[in-house]
């Protein structure tokens, strides 16, 4: 009986500790992907796009450093702020990176591909 | 020793009931199952808050909690410079796009319409807090049947808003938070907590998408 107790409780314990812990390791590596797209609306212009790219390489260095995929959006992002920039062959690049990554977006990325090759 | 036994066996009873503050789900998935969409449109927000930066302040924290969700997230700020490519200049008009629309520029499986209701400061008598609220409906982009909606608030003052100055620390509080508040920052990050509230898997949230390893638990 007491043995049936001291289980009961041990679990009870363990759940507690374990069940609401819930800081479940992310999928993603984030980087600065969502902070960039803050500062491009918030102070529009202030960062040079140059820079922006520049920090999204870096992240993208440090996801391969930790083995962790780049987030859905990024190569695309990434795409679309080289196209700005005038540099197609890279934009054509990370558009065709994104859809290799996450097909799900080949629609998107193919109809922005075709836009590109017009 | 009996009793210790059993006071202790109530008490983690208590905390297992009472600790992650679990609501019953009593949400309605069957059409969010039958659906079971791979990936997530993301609108740019309507806004009815007086502050026009909650849009974009808004718009630019869904990404993260969606993807680590499990689902394949558009670009958000590629598909807001498609549709102003494609003369739709704003959230309004944005989301008024019919759905096959969408699903012929897009590809995307679901939609998900946001509404941000508050943002910004709520002045009391004696503090002011910043607050964000918003409300979300998640709609297939084939049959434009509601998947699921749900809501949220987040404010700066949860944390530990220390009453414990006095009349006077919370008239400072305040002022401070007042002074905080115009710069500007200080909404962005409570939408941040709005958003990642809003769009996670708790009671009556989310479900969790294909590319998570939750999703088999749904």
């Amino acid at each position: 009986m007491h043995n049936i107790k001291r289980l009961f409780l041990t679990v009870s314990a363990v759940l507690i500790l374990a069940g609401c812990a819930g800081s479940k390791p992310l999928l993603y590596e984030w980087g600065s992907y969502e902070n960039q797209i803050y500062a491009m609306y918030s102070d529009a212009g202030k960062v040079p796009i140059e820079q922006q790219l520049q920090d999204l390489e870096r992240d993208y260095q440090i996801a391969r450093s930790v083995n962790k995929p780049v987030p859905p959006g990024y190569h695309a992002h990434l795409g679309y702020l080289y196209f700005q920039l005038g540099k197609a062959d890279q934009a054509l690049q990370s558009f065709e990176t994104e859809k290799a990554l996450f097909p799900e977006a080949k629609l998107y990325m193919d109809r922005l591909i075709a836009r590109i090759k017009q | 020793m009996f009793n210790i036994y059993k006071r202790l066996s109530l008490l983690f009873s208590l905390l297992l009931l009472t600790a992650c503050a679990t609501p019953q789900a009593n949400y309605n998935y069957d059409a969010f199952r039958r659906s079971n969409p791979q990936s997530i449109l993301v609108l740019p927000p309507l806004n009815n808050s007086p502050d026009i930066r909650a849009v974009y302040s808004f718009l630019s924290t869904v990404t993260r909690p969606l993807a680590e969700l499990g689902y394949y997230v558009f670009p958000v700020a590629l598909v807001d410079q498609t549709f102003k490519e494609n003369g739709l200049l704003n959230p309004g008009e944005m989301h008024q796009a019919p759905l096959d629309k969408l699903r012929e520029i897009f590809g995307a499986d679901a939609t998900l319409y946001i509404t941000v209701t508050q943002y910004g400061s709520v002045y009391q008598l004696l503090n002011s807090e910043v607050r964000v609220t918003a409300n979300a409906k998640l709609v297939d982009n084939r049959n434009a049947q509601l998947l699921w909606e749900g809501q949220a608030t987040a404010s700066d003052s949860e944390s530990g808003n220390n009453n414990s100055g006095g009349l006077a620390g919370m008239l400072v509080t305040a002022l401070a938070k007042q002074v905080i508040g115009s710069i500007g920052d200080q909404g962005h990050a409570v939408a941040r907590n709005a958003s990642h509230r809003l769009l996670q898997a708790r009671p009556n949230g989310l479900l969790y998408g294909p590319r998570s390893p939750m999703y088999e638990n749904n």
